[in-house]
């Protein structure tokens, strides 16, 4: 087996697929949360079901969601209708695009699959407390993406991001008539709206662990391994 | 020093990003762009679903227990008033335009054309749902009465209600005017249809939102473009508040 890379290598870390498709997702994701909680304030309660109005049970109501946080930041339905669904296209083709483009160049395959070594109790355990430790990289293979990495990123790329999506799709009424189907996977559009914002919501935990995470394990590093594919490996 | 920069960036950039979006969309030509979304999904959408594909229809024990009102509760001028004092005996809806034979219709020429009964989902652009049952002839059995001229491209509906002094109205392009469930609705669940939801008569577009459906319809009218009828984009919330023509969305 090689010698591992030592600190201060330069390593080609991400191809530019990826690089371009994080940065066009992080904008899309970021304008389609704020223009989607602008839409939210228009009647902030989530019901179960078919129907929900303002006669019938809702499960949650929703803060008014404040105006710096959302598009544009004054209540205005309909641009932030305008925002959401611009951006909604941008999120699906770019998702579409993405998937497509690592399944040729064997990203999905090669680094973010994860093997069954990996996913055993013990190799789980002693990579939680490697992150409780701050130790973000196993020192034989530095550029390698950790297994509570690889599995965030399978459960956002692969559960959540096509969840929002999917969800999106059938508060169309268009869509609901082109794909009845759909919308009853769901089970019916006002629970589908409920599972879209509770998607949303996971989405931006996710936000803040990923950038909470990519401070600790080097912010600049991180940032310009994902602008230029270039990443150093850390002490 | 470069963890600092990064937090601060990331501390002072997101509402500073937040509020670029409310300058990029000041800007005419961004604005243009970000308003083409609707011709894409428009364009996308019909070419997904089939022309005369249906909504939905629910069971009478799905329905909504109360099927609320949105916008006009009563449009209160004093012709319609006097309309609704009448029982909207002397009503008539007026169909014109691009047609070959003009019609003045009653409530009870309505019931005796060939009438479509059906439980529908109402989805409003803010966000809730209602199903309802709604009952009244087809408006394309309307128009093949009336006779639309070829160059008839858009239905439109002009409505008792007043925003701003002028009339509400709405309209639709030929696709969803002869849907099988576009519907000039008289009767919501099983009875007259109340003023509060757009008696004596509304549309039913059942593939999009409800600012779309038309209450208190007074004229029917085919044109051949939208230009020249009110600010030119289709209804009064297009014109006015930048609602999306196509509420398929």
């Amino acid at each position: 087996m090689a010698d591992p890379p030592p600190p201060g290598t330069r390593l080609y870390r991400h191809r530019w697929p990826t690089r371009l498709w994080h940065w066009l997702n992080a904008i899309a994701i970021f304008i389609l949360i704020g223009s989607g909680l602008g839409i939210s304030n228009a009647h902030p309660r989530l019901y179960w079901g078919q129907y929900g109005a303002n006669f019938d049970h809702a499960w949650a109501h929703l803060p008014r969601f404040p105006a710096w946080l959302t598009i544009p930041a004054n209540y205005n339905l309909a641009l932030s209708r305008r925002w959401h669904l611009f951006f909604a296209l941008v999120l699906v083709f770019g998702l579409l695009a993405f998937m497509l483009a690592s399944l040729i160049n064997r990203h999905f395959q090669r680094d973010l699959r994860p093997r069954a070594a990996e996913l055993r109790p013990r190799h789980l355990g002693a990579d939680i407390a490697a992150h409780l430790a701050f130790r973000f990289h196993d020192p034989a293979r530095p550029a390698a993406y950790n297994i509570l990495q690889k599995l965030t990123y399978v459960a956002v790329i692969g559960i959540l991001l096509p969840l929002v999506i999917l969800t999106g799709l059938t508060l169309s009424p268009g869509m609901n008539a082109a794909w009845p189907w759909l919308v009853e996977l769901f089970g019916g559009r006002q629970s589908a709206r409920s599972l879209h914002f509770i998607a949303m919501a996971a989405i931006s935990a996710f936000i803040v662990i990923h950038l909470t995470l990519v401070i600790l394990s080097g912010a600049w590093n991180g940032i310009r391994s994902m602008l230029t594919g270039w990443w150093r490996v850390p002490q | 020093m470069s963890l600092l920069i990064s937090r601060r960036s990331l501390i002072v950039g997101a509402p500073a990003l937040l509020a670029g979006c409310d300058q990029v969309a000041r800007n005419s030509t961004a604005r243009a762009i970000l308003f083409k979304g609707e011709d894409m999904h428009r364009g996308i959408q019909r070419a997904l679903m089939d022309r005369d594909a249906l909504a939905r229809e629910f069971r009478p024990d799905q329905r909504s227990p109360i099927f609320r009102s949105n916008g006009t509760r009563d449009p209160g001028t004093p012709e319609y008033e006097t309309l609704a004092a009448g029982k909207f005996a002397d009503w008539r809806l007026n169909v014109g335009g691009l047609v070959a034979r003009p019609l003045a219709l009653a409530l009870t020429d309505l019931a005796h054309l060939p009438n479509r009964a059906q439980i529908t989902r109402h989805d409003c652009v803010e966000g809730w749902s209602a199903i309802a049952k709604w009952q009244g002839p087809t408006l394309g059995s309307v128009l093949k009465a009336a006779g639309l001229r070829d160059a008839a491209r858009y239905i439109v509906f002009t409505c008792a209600d007043l925003y701003g002094g002028r009339p509400y109205y709405e309209s639709i392009d030929l696709i969803d005017a002869f849907h099988p469930q576009t519907i000039l609705a008289w009767a919501l669940n099983d009875r007259m249809l109340p003023i509060a939801n757009g008696a004596p008569c509304r549309l039913r577009v059942e593939r999009q939102l409800g600012y779309k459906h038309a209450k208190y319809l007074m004229r029917v009218d085919a044109v051949a473009s939208l230009a020249g009828i009110g600010k030119g984009r289709g209804g009064y919330w297009e014109d006015n508040v930048d609602y999306d023509w196509y509420a398929g969305i």
